[in-house]
């Protein structure tokens, strides 16, 4: 990369949010937040709309200001600093490219206000890094979106701010164009070493970018580690549910040895790991994720390796190709859901077939969560199903295309 | 033979819903070649000594009228695009004290009958003492103008995306660079379609100028005056020469933006 050169940050920084909290009139937009991100990494804000993670972003940007808390930037408090004076950049969800500039003009807005040598040149490269050099003459207008989310990457990237940010980016993007996106972004990310902070509602885009995921809600970071570990062993039920999907259940710890916690659950008794449960004793939410479960036509033989629940009904398969979705209603453990890879030639079990679902007690997980606090996570509801469907639609509709 | 009347009524429509549209201007137009004596009522004969020699007549009161019109346009237009502007942008960004209360007093004198707010203004004028002539007539038009320049530049504003306000923060722009680059030139079609409004308005206004202007004659003032007596001929000129000048304006933006459409669309 020549693109770093003079008055441009040679590598990222860290960033730091000491004790951030934000109030508007009439509502709390982030309670007391402590961040971290190392310099250099592709780190990813997640949470649903409302949660507070635009507002963050916005606070580093200096296009709010904090009720409460610094903010620093490789060690230096920028918390009273104006955007304009902030080793920062943005890159809008609506883009926010300068309609009355040409594309050209528009990347070499911020080399230009900050007097840099050949803007111009410049401007050029960083429109080769994107790979649109040969539009550099339009007009924002006369581009597509992705296109224009290009620009706006190369405008922002162009002037090797310490930190870029990104507010939900690929949101205006089609699914194919949007992961085609991630992977560019992830490259670009890596190609130039600058701190990446993702800001996105999309739990898969923030899985597959990001080194490190924050999980927002309500203000607050619920959990925050790499995608992996938010997977395999989620904190809280919203973590649980927000990234993928999760059966929870809710019951007393019963017996404890060593290695490994008995919950009972409405007289079954399931086993988790005492390494992959935050809490050891009263009350507590296990759950498993729907992938991890196998299903069975007939009474599995006892393993002590294994947890077994059943019998119960089918009451739904949805067929989706790569796998098949089983909602399993029981008795006394509420709805189940299994996701089975199709082996077969499509489903093995129908509705009202009686089957029993079993795991490898190392993929349970125990939350941190009180369950006194919040009341039995309900099962996937109806609409989440759907919701889930349209999206492995959406996969098999891109792997087709 | 049957005759459909949807298929001819709308053109025959059409055409005299235009002429007589048409008339008094083409009837201004061929009378400014008159070559009239006194008054310019009959057809005397074809001259364009009233082109030649339009500032001759009276002194060249015609002459002098438009010109204060012009002057007088000039200055309430800039005076008033500057100060609607910044408080259309004032109202639409920020939220102050009597903000309501500003749209109110703005959108009044659009409301008021010009014969009051011409004498209100003229009462006004007499009781603080202030003698009428050109500066009394600029400040009237100032202020009603101003009223349309907010209107026509506030939905500019409003339409304007605070992000790319944001953007040119987040770029490196100060506040000041900001409004000259960004802002600046994206309200600029409202701002210059609000300034020809403003001019248009000034231009024409009768009413309220002839409460407040004194011994000052401006154009529209001139011609009801010399109604009375007769036209000249070369009030005809100035009136026909102000409207070729607005249809050449008009025709080469027109011609002008669908060449730059074109282009744009070559390009795409």
């Amino acid at each position: 990369m020549s693109m770093a050169t003079g008055a441009f940050a040679e590598r990222g920084a860290d960033l730091e949010l000491v004790g951030i909290s934000k109030r508007f009139p009439g509502f709390t937009a982030i309670e007391s937040l402590d961040l971290t991100i190392p310099a250099g990494s592709f780190f990813a804000l997640l949470g649903p709309s409302g949660c507070g993670k635009t507002t963050t972003l916005r606070l580093v940007a200096g296009l709010e200001e904090p009720t409460t808390g610094r903010i620093l930037i490789g060690g230096k408090d920028v918390t009273n600093l104006k955007p304009y004076q902030r080793p920062v950049n943005t890159v809008f969800q609506s883009y926010a490219l300068f309609p009355h500039m040409t594309v050209l003009e528009n990347v070499a807005f911020g080399l230009r206000r900050r007097r840099l040598a050949d803007p111009v040149g410049k401007a050029h490269e960083a429109l080769r890094l994107v790979e649109l050099d040969h539009l550099a003459a339009r007009k924002p207008q006369q581009l597509s979106g992705g296109q224009q989310q290009r620009v706006a990457l190369a405008r922002a990237l162009v002037n090797r701010p310490a930190l870029l940010l990104l507010d939900e980016p690929l949101g205006a993007l089609d699914l194919k164009l949007r992961r085609q996106m991630q992977l560019e972004l992830k490259t670009i990310q890596e190609e130039v070493g600058l701190t990446f902070l993702h800001v996105t509602h999309d739990q898969e885009e923030a899985m597959t970018m990001a080194d490190t995921i924050a999980v927002m809600n309500k203000g607050r970071i619920e959990q925050m580690g790499a995608p992996e570990q938010l997977y395999e062993l989620p904190k809280t039920a919203f973590v649980a549910n927000f990234l993928g999907q999760s059966n929870l259940f809710t019951g007393t710890v019963v017996g404890t040895t060593s290695t490994a916690i008995s919950v009972d659950i409405a007289g079954q008794k399931i086993v988790v790991p005492v390494g992959r449960s935050h809490r050891h004793s009263g009350d507590v939410t296990v759950g498993v994720r729907p992938e991890k479960l196998s299903l069975h036509r007939e009474a599995p033989a006892s393993d002590p390796a294994r947890n077994v629940i059943g019998p119960a009904h089918v009451i739904d398969v949805s067929f989706s190709g790569v796998s098949t979705q089983y909602l399993i209603a029981h008795p006394t453990l509420g709805t189940i859901v299994v996701f089975a890879q199709n082996m077969a030639f499509g489903p093995v079990a129908h509705v009202g077939e009686e089957v029993w679902v079993s795991w490898d007690i190392e993929h349970g997980f125990g939350l941190a969560d009180d369950p006194a606090d919040s009341p039995r996570f309900a099962a996937d509801t109806d609409t989440k199903n759907i919701a889930a469907q349209r999206h492995a639609a959406l996969i098999t509709e891109l792997g087709e295309a | 033979m049957k005759i459909s009347l949807g298929k001819w009524l709308l053109p025959v429509y059409a055409v005299l819903a235009l002429t007589f549209l048409m008339i008094p201007i083409i009837y201004t137009f061929i009378f400014s070649f008159n070559d009239s004596l006194k008054s310019n009522i009959t057809w005397r004969g074809f001259t364009l000594d009233k082109w030649l020699n339009v500032c001759q007549v009276q002194n060249g009161a015609v002459c002098e009228a438009f010109g204060n019109s012009l002057i007088i346009g000039a200055v309430a237009t800039v005076a008033a695009t500057v100060m609607g502007t910044m408080i259309a942008i004032a109202i639409v960004r920020y939220k102050f004290k009597f903000r309501s209360a500003t749209s109110l007093l703005l959108f009044l004198p659009m409301a008021t009958p010009e014969v009051v707010l011409g004498a209100g203004l003229a009462a006004q004028f007499l009781s603080v003492g202030v003698p009428k002539d050109m500066t009394t007539i600029i400040l009237a038009h100032t202020m009603f103008c101003i009223s349309f320049v907010v209107v026509t530049v506030k939905a500019r504003v409003a339409s304007l995306d605070p992000a790319l306000e944001e953007a040119g923060r987040d770029l490196y722009g100060s506040p000041s660079q900001v409004f000259m680059r960004i802002t600046f030139p994206l309200l600029l079609p409202g701002i210059l379609a609000a300034a020809l409004l403003s001019f248009a308005l000034s231009f024409d206004d009768f009413i309220i100028t002839n409460f407040n202007s004194g011994s000052v004659t401006t154009f529209p003032k001139y011609i009801y005056i010399s109604a009375s007596r007769g036209i000249p001929a070369e009030a005809n000129v100035i009136a026909s020469a102000v409207f070729l000048i607005a249809l050449v304006v008009v025709v080469t933006t027109q011609v002008s933006a669908a060449a730059r459409a074109k282009r744009l669309a070559k390009l795409g």
